[in-house]
Formats: C-alpha cells, sequence, structure tokens
C-alpha cells in the first residue's frame, strides 16, 4: 500500500521542490519576501547530488549487503572528470593567462599531460565521469567477489582504496592539482557558472537526473534481479546452493552503483565550484553510508530523505554551532544503530520494506535450538 | 717549511710561556707573524694557550699599542692575557686576523682539544682534523696518539693521521698504503670520499685506492640495507602497538571498532595530562614520565572500553556492519571531546632524556626513542600473549570466543569476560599512545592516522593470531620502509595498499588463517 504512493511521492518531492525554489530564485525579485537566494538553490543542488551518491550507497548495501566505505571514491572521480572538461574551459582566462590550467603553469609543465586530452569536450567528460568510476568498480569488484571477500573485509579494503586514492590525487605531479584540487571555474558550455539561470538550470538537471536513477533502481530492485540481490543480500551460500552465481548479481549492481555515484559527483563539482582531493577521504564515504542508515537502509526514497535531512543538519551545526556537529554527527550514528535499524522509514506505521537482515554476516549459530 | 717551524716550537716552548716570547707575535701588525705566533702557542702544550686563542678566535683579544695583550671576558671585563688579572687598560685595538690566521687558529684549536682531558672532546678533536685533512697537525697527532689510552678515541686519531698523511705529497707509498687501509677499514662516507679524490701517485698506491673504494661501496651498501631495515623494524613496531588492541577487539572477539584509534589518541593525551601534572609538581620525575604514563594510560583507555562494551557493543553483537557505524559515530564524538577539552592544536609531550638521542653502531645510526619503541612493542606483544596463555583471565576469554554457550554452561559470566577483553584490548591501545607520544603530534587526529593501517595489519596477519599480527606488521613496516626511496613516502604508502587490496582477494584470511568452525561466523 505505502510502497505504491511511495515513489510517486518521492518525485513529486524532489521535482515539484526544485521546481519551486526555482520558480522563488527567478521569478520574484530580489527584495520580495519570498525571493530564494541563489547560494540556497545552489546548496539544494549540493543536497541532491548527495543523494544520488546516498541511492547508489543504498543500491549495494540496502540491496545486496555489500557495505562500501568507499563509495566517495567513485563520486569524487566522477566530480574530478566534471573538473577537467570545467578547468579546460577557463583556457586563457586564468591568473596566468596559459592555455594550460593554472597549476600545470605553476608546476612548469609544458603541454598537457596525455589523460587531459578529449576532457575539452563535454560529452566526452560526461562519459569519462561514468566510464571511470565503472571500469574501477568492475576491476575491484571483480577481483574481490571472485575471491568471495565479503563482510567487514571488503568494508576495510574500500576504505584502502578510497584511501590509497586520497594520498595518490594529494601528489602534485599526479596532474590533478594536487592539493588545491581543480578550482576558479568560469562557464559550463558556454553558460557562466556564476549567473542565477545556470544554477537554477543545474539544480533542474539534478533534479531530473535523481528521479531517473531513483526510477531505473526502484524497478531494477523490483525486477526478477532484484529479487535474487535481495536473497544474495539475506544468505549468499544459499543463494549460491541454489544455482545463482552471487559474484556476477554483485559485480553488476556494484558497477551501477559506482557509475551513479560518479554521475551525481560529475553534477556536485559545477554547483560548489571545487573538487580536491579531500572529497575521498575515507570520512565522507562513511558520511555516505549514515544518511542511508538514517533515511533506512533497503528503502531507496528513505535514502535520498536521508541525505537531504542529515546534509540540511550539517548545514545548519556547521554554521551555527559547529562545536556541536560532530557530537551531533556520532550521536546520530548512534542513535540510528542502536534504536532505528530500520531508520526514519521504519517510523512509519505501516512499512512494509524488506526486512535487512544480513545472515551471511551474522553468525549461523540460531538463538535457540528448535526442535 | 710550517712542518718544521711546527717541530721548533714543539722543542722550544714548553718552558717559554715566563718571558712570553710567544704570546708576543700576536700583538704584531704582520699576519704572517701572527700566524705563526698561533701555531706555535698552539703546540706549546701551555694551558693558557686554550683561553687566548678561544678568545683570539671570538674576537676578544685585544692589543694595546705597547705590545701588550688582554683578553675582554663574555662579561664585559678585560683581564691581562698574561697574568689573568684584572686590568684596566686602554687604547685597545682587536687582534688583527686574516684567513690565513682564522684557518691556523681552527687547525690550532683542534690540536689543543687533541690533549683535553675528555675523551669525547679529544674523540672529536681527532674528527675535526680528519675532516680538515690537514697535514701541519700530523706531529701534534703522533704526539697524542702515543700519550692516549683510551682505545677508541686511539682509533679515531689513526684515522685522522692516516686522512693527513694522505694529504701530504712526500708521504713514502707504504706510509701511503698503511693510511689507505686504514681509510678502508673506516668504511664510511668520508673515508671514501677522501679515497676516491685521492691525487695520483704510484700505481700500487692508485690500485689499493681503487680496491678499498669499492670495498667501502659493497660495505656501505650494506650497512644502508641495514640501516633500512631498522627504519623498516621502527615503522613496523609502531604499527604493531597500534594493532596488537585491535587484534584482541577485531581478531579475538570479532568487534569492529572504528574507535580504536581514539583510544590510542586518548592514551597519548594522558601522556601530556601526566607531564603536565609533573611539570607543575614534581620536576625531579621528568624521566620517569612516561613509565608513569603507561599504567595510567592502559588503566584509561581501558575502563572507557569497558564502557563502551557494556553501554553500546554488547547491544550489536553478530551486526558487525551496524558495530563499525556505531563505533565511527562514537569515534567522532571522542575526536571533538577532546578537541573541547583541550583544543584543535598539537600538545607538547617531552621526551625524558634517556630517550633522546642517538646511538651509532657501525655505520648505523639509532635513535634511542625508536629503540625504545620496538623494546615495548615486543614486551607489550609478549605480555599480552602471556596473559592470553597463562592467566585465568586469558583462561576464560579463550574459552568464551572459542565456544560461547559452553563457556556459559561451564560457570564463566560471559558478559563481564567480554567487556575485559574488549577493555583489555582499549588498554592495549592506549599504551600505544604513550609510545606514539614520543613520535608523533599528540592532537585529536592522532589516531585516525593509524586506524586504517592498523586493520590493514590485523587482516594481513590474519584474524586471531597475535603471531600473524606481529609479522604482519613488521612485513608491512619493512616494505614500506624499503620501496619509501624508490618510489617516494606517498607512492610507496599506495603501493603498499594496493598490494594489501590485491593479497586480500588471494588469501581473504590473511596470512594464518584460523582453521575450522571459527572461520564460518
Amino acid at each position: 500500500m505505502r510502497d505504491r504512493i511511495a515513489a510517486p511521492a518521492t518525485l513529486l518531492l524532489v521535482l515539484g521542490g526544485a521546481l519551486l525554489l526555482a520558480a522563488l530564485n527567478l521569478g520574484t525579485s530580489p527584495g520580495s519576501a519570498l525571493h530564494v537566494p541563489t547560494y540556497v538553490v545552489s546548496l539544494f543542488g549540493k543536497y541532491l547530488c548527495f543523494a544520488i551518491l546516498a541511492l547508489a550507497v543504498d543500491l549495494v548495501w540496502g540491496f545486496a549487503g555489500i557495505l562500501s566505505l568507499g563509495h566517495a571514491a567513485f563520486f569524487a572521480l566522477g566530480g574530478y572528470a566534471m573538473g577537467m572538461y570545467l578547468m579546460l574551459q577557463i583556457a586563457g582566462r586564468g591568473q596566468y593567462g596559459a592555455v594550460l590550467p593554472d597549476f600545470m603553469v605553476f608546476l612548469n609543465w609544458k603541454s598537457l599531460p596525455w589523460y587531459w586530452y578529449g576532457f575539452g569536450q563535454f560529452p566526452f567528460a560526461v562519459v569519462m565521469a561514468m566510464l571511470v568510476p565503472g571500469l574501477l568498480a568492475l576491476v575491484f569488484g571483480w577481483l574481490a567477489f571472485r575471491s568471495r571477500v565479503t563482510g567487514v573485509y571488503l568494508s576495510i579494503i574500500t576504505q584502502a582504496l578510497t584511501y590509497a586514492l586520497l594520498l595518490a590525487f594529494f601528489r602534485n605531479d599526479m596532474g590533478f592539482g594536487g592539493n588545491n584540487g581543480l578550482t576558479d571555474f568560469k562557464e559550463i558550455l558556454g553558460a557562466p557558472l556564476s549567473s542565477d539561470n545556470t544554477r537554477v538550470g543545474l539544480l533542474l538537471i539534478t533534479a531530473a537526473l535523481l528521479c531517473a536513477l531513483y526510477l531505473l533502481a526502484r524497478n531494477l530492485t523490483r525486477s526478477r534481479f532484484g529479487k535474487v540481490l535481495i536473497a544474495v543480500r539475506d544468505s549468499e551460500s544459499r543463494t549460491r546452493f541454489l544455482g545463482y552465481r552471487p559474484e556476477s548479481y554483485k559485480l553488476v549492481v556494484w558497477t551501477l552503483s559506482a557509475v551513479m555515484a560518479g554521475l551525481g559527483g560529475a553534477l556536485y563539482v559545477p554547483q560548489v565550484g571545487i573538487i580536491n582531493p579531500g572529497e575521498f577521504a575515507p570520512a565522507g564515504s562513511i558520511e555516505a553510508v549514515i544518511w542511508v542508515a538514517v533515511g533506512g537502509r533497503g528503502t531507496l526514497h528513505g535514502a535520498i530523505l536521508g541525505a537531504v535531512l542529515v546534509n540540511l543538519a550539517k548545514t545548519y551545526f556547521t554554521g551555527q554551532l559547529p562545536e556541536l556537529w560532530l557530537f551531533a554527527l556520532g550521536g546520530l550514528f548512534i542513535a540510528v544503530t542502536l534504536f532505528l535499524p530500520r531508520g526514519l522509514m521504519g517510523l512509519m506505521p505501516q512499512a512494509r520494506a524488506p526486512k535487512p537482515v544480513d545472515l551471511s554476516e551474522e553468525a549461523p549459530i540460531p538463538k535457540e535450538a528448535t526442535p | 717549511m710550517r712542518i718544521i717551524l711546527l717541530l721548533l716550537g714543539v722543542l722550544l716552548s714548553a718552558p717559554a710561556w715566563a718571558q712570553s716570547p710567544l704570546l708576543a707575535p700576536l700583538g704584531s701588525q704582520s699576519f704572517d707573524e701572527i700566524r705563526r705566533g698561533v701555531e706555535a702557542l698552539a703546540v706549546s702544550g701551555d694551558p693558557r694557550a686554550g683561553p687566548v686563542l678561544d678568545a683570539l678566535q671570538a674576537g676578544r683579544l685585544l692589543v694595546q699599542p705597547g705590545g701588550a695583550l688582554f683578553i675582554r671576558e663574555s662579561s664585559g671585563n678585560v683581564v691581562s692575557a698574561e697574568t689573568d688579572a684584572p686590568a684596566d687598560a686602554s687604547d685597545l685595538r682587536p687582534v688583527r686576523v686574516n684567513n690565513g690566521v682564522r684557518r691556523a687558529v681552527d687547525a690550532a684549536m683542534g690540536g689543543l682539544r687533541l690533549f683535553a682531558p675528555d675523551p669525547a672532546t679529544r674523540a672529536d678533536a681527532a674528527e675535526a682534523v680528519f675532516r680538515s685533512r690537514d697535514a701541519a697537525a700530523l706531529p701534534a697527532l703522533d704526539r697524542a696518539i702515543a700519550g692516549e689510552h683510551d682505545a677508541g678515541v686511539r682509533e679515531t686519531m689513526q684515522q685522522a693521521r692516516a686522512a693527513a698523511v694522505l694529504a701530504t705529497s712526500d708521504a713514502t707509498d707504504a706510509d701511503k698504503l698503511a693510511a689507505i687501509a686504514k681509510l678502508r677499514a673506516r668504511g664510511d662516507l668520508d673515508a671514501r670520499a677522501m679515497l676516491a679524490s685521492l691525487p695520483d701517485g704510484s700505481p700500487a698506491v692508485a690500485t689499493a685506492a681503487i680496491e678499498a673504494v669499492a670495498h667501502i661501496d659493497w660495505a656501505l651498501q650494506l650497512w644502508g640495507l641495514a640501516q633500512g631495515a631498522f627504519y623498516g623494524l621502527s615503522l613496523g613496531s609502531v604499527l604493531l602497538l597500534a594493532a596488537t588492541g585491535l587484534a584482541i577487539t577485531f581478531g579475538v572477539m570479532g568487534v569492529i571498532n572504528m574507535a580504536h584509534g581514539e583510544m590510542v589518541m586518548i592514551g597519548a593525551y594522558v601522556t601530556f595530562m601526566v607531564q603536565e601534572v609533573i611539570r607543575a609538581q614534581a620536576p625531579g620525575l621528568f624521566g620517569v614520565s612516561v613509565l608513569i604514563a603507561i599504567p595510567l594510560a592502559f588503566l584509561v583507555s581501558g575502563a572507557l572500553g569497558v564502557a563502551i562494551e557494556r553501554g553500546l557493543i554488547r547491544f550489536l553483537y553478530g551486526r558487525p556492519l551496524e558495530t563499525l557505524l556505531a563505533t565511527f559515530g562514537l569515534s567522532l564524538v571522542l575526536q571533538q571531546a577532546i578537541r573541547s577539552i583541550f583544543g584543535p592544536s598539537n600538545r607538547e609531550v617531552g621526551t625524558p632524556a634517556w630517550m633522546s638521542g642517538a646511538g651509532r653502531f657501525g655505520q648505523l645510526t639509532l635513535t634511542y626513542n625508536r629503540v625504545a619503541i620496538i623494546v615495548f612493542a615486543v614486551a607489550v606483544l609478549f605480555g599480552l600473549m602471556a596473559v592470553l596463555r597463562f592467566t585465568p583471565l586469558g583462561l576464560r576469554m579463550r574459552a568464551v570466543t572459542q565456544n560461547r554457550r559452553m563457556a556459559a554452561a561451564m560457570g564463566i559470566r560471559t558478559g563481564g569476560i567480554d567487556a575485559l577483553t574488549f577493555g583489555l584490548g582499549s588498554g592495549v591501545a592506549g599504551m600505544a599512545g604513550v609510545a606514539l607520544s614520543q613520535i608523533d603530534n599528540v592532537s585529536p587526529n592522532l589516531g585516525q592516522g593509524y586506524i586504517i593501517d592498523s586493520f590493514m595489519v590485523v587482516v594481513f596477519g590474519g584474524v586471531g593470531n597475535l603471531w600473524g599480527t606481529a609479522l604482519g606488521a613488521l612485513t608491512l613496516g619493512v616494505v614500506n620502509k624499503f620501496l619509501e626511496p624508490v618510489a617516494g613516502a606517498v607512492l610507496g604508502k599506495i603501493v603498499v595498499l594496493v598490494l594489501l587490496i590485491l593479497f586480500i582477494q588471494r588469501r581473504p584470511r590473511g596470512m594464518f588463517p584460523l582453521k575450522g568452525r571459527a572461520v564460518e561466523t
């Protein structure tokens, strides 16, 4: 029953909210009481990008039982792909007025490194924003799932993966701007990034993409494929004995999830205006997991809700009470795991979300012996 | 020519101070004469030579137009150079110096210190001669070698003599060959540089020098390997300390404690507090502050660990992913709590005198704090093994982890044992914090830097096996340090992480996997 209204409600909230913001930003004069400043538009654009990341995390964690502590790595890789495109659009208008990005002039490089070729073209950058995270996830997942690395071991090596990328992107000679990352963007597809119209347009595109990905994920999880996925989550060995190949199912959903995260990152960068190695920090990935946990693991709309709510709280706390933010976030982790194992969606009276049990993770010893 | 003059000086000088013909040349206008005066004074062996040359070097040796010499002491008083009596002299100007004089003074100070009563000073002086290769110092060296009782210092002096001999052009081949052998035996980079830059001599000398250089190169490579192994061992012991506690909580209990790094961090802050109290109340105890901090850190972190287990983790047994998230939240809270109490900046933790400094062993440089940490890590490891193996508590811990329900049936209160086991692991982390406070910045972020590495170590070594943890930590440390010169520090670390990720694919349960039914959980 509730399941049937969840999807339309989510789409309505996301698209309607975005359109409302757009109208209040562009349609009212700056002095009016109803006017929404442009920074708020971009703020919500950012939340929706995080919601895409949360959706990606929920898809693997909520439906395949893979707790990734490194999903922000895919998000950041997509962001870097878009950042490289935006960086090349600056050409000639940077501090040094050179064709090369400023940091390359600073490093005294004479020409673009080979891996920057093609990023001047927008379609190429978008394809790369999906392809690079996808390929990395494919290789990583193929290695990990094939040798049956599961549970916390998998979580820890995903964390090591993002940590290694963090260290790598901090290096200046990697050619991605080192510590400062990529910033100072001017325009996207010819539209100036500072204008209200571009900002509103980006918000609407993000909202539309979020809705599209939500529908994709929803249909995927409700299909036959999704049923097998849930079976893998709840009892991997049993699914294997029934004749399925859990590693293939996991690999598909894992790669798809990485592509989704990469797209989210690609939309995140033009709205935030910077991408730096900090996005790879392991803590960021874990934060993405908590958005899903707060909203309700295994419910796709819950993940979106969690991402927006937690980030609203973060914006409020870091602005008003910066001392308390980490207490609040830490407390949230503890409270949600102890008291709300199914997140906010678990509070809904007629919640019929599939119960997230991890038989694969749990000790196989039954609580009470049954005769 | 200079040598002859020096020899003359040695022969003539000893009783001559009273008339001070030795001191007179220093008041001269001619640089040459001042230089010769310095050289003569240097070999006079008179106790007053030191202060006078010292003053000359510092520009505090003053002269009157008549030629009488005075020293301005650091307090500003002027005393007679001759009698050391306070003098009220006027019309003073500093003794003239040029580079020649300055070199002579430096060499002379070196020569003087060859006869100092303190062996360390004598060794330093010989080392200075070795570096300067000053042939003028030969006579003084010969005298010093003859009178030297300390074998180590004599060896240094002989090396200095060899360097000086090689620098003279008129030494015989036999002397030079002996000198080359001496330098070859010394075998460090200085000796190598000296041998490689030898002026052309007879073929025999040249061949001996080339052979010696090759020999030194080979030996230096071996020493370089040993030094790398030491650095690796040192890093490995740090990893081991950070991971040992985790081997208990994660390895034995199966609890993913993301707040483990914060236990380490709290141990470091306990050290800071202990030192603050000692500085304020009993400065004399500073040398043992670290030793006091070790048990305190164990108790504080251990008590916190027990509280965490009772208040949080026991509700989450059997749900490892939830445990991971909850303890990560806890780590954020603990970090912010420490940041609120102690501030976000680094805190100063001092190193006791007995742990600072470095010793040399052959061509190895061993810093004492690193050596202390290696010893401490090994002690903690064996201590923990002994606790698990020989104490009743350890017996119960093993019983509970092997078969919880059977242990409960035998009358063991499993809940209490869980809490104590977790407290033990956390307490060990606290002790690791004391050690890390000696080599790392004590800040609220201290623990974060170690948490990923620690998990890597435990997973690499094999869960539930302390020997595996030890071997894993040392392997990772040594591999890391040997990759560093090849690939750079950051890239080396990345390579290690990638290798580890690949390793886990091959051996998902680490190097020493547990066998049997425990694997299934």
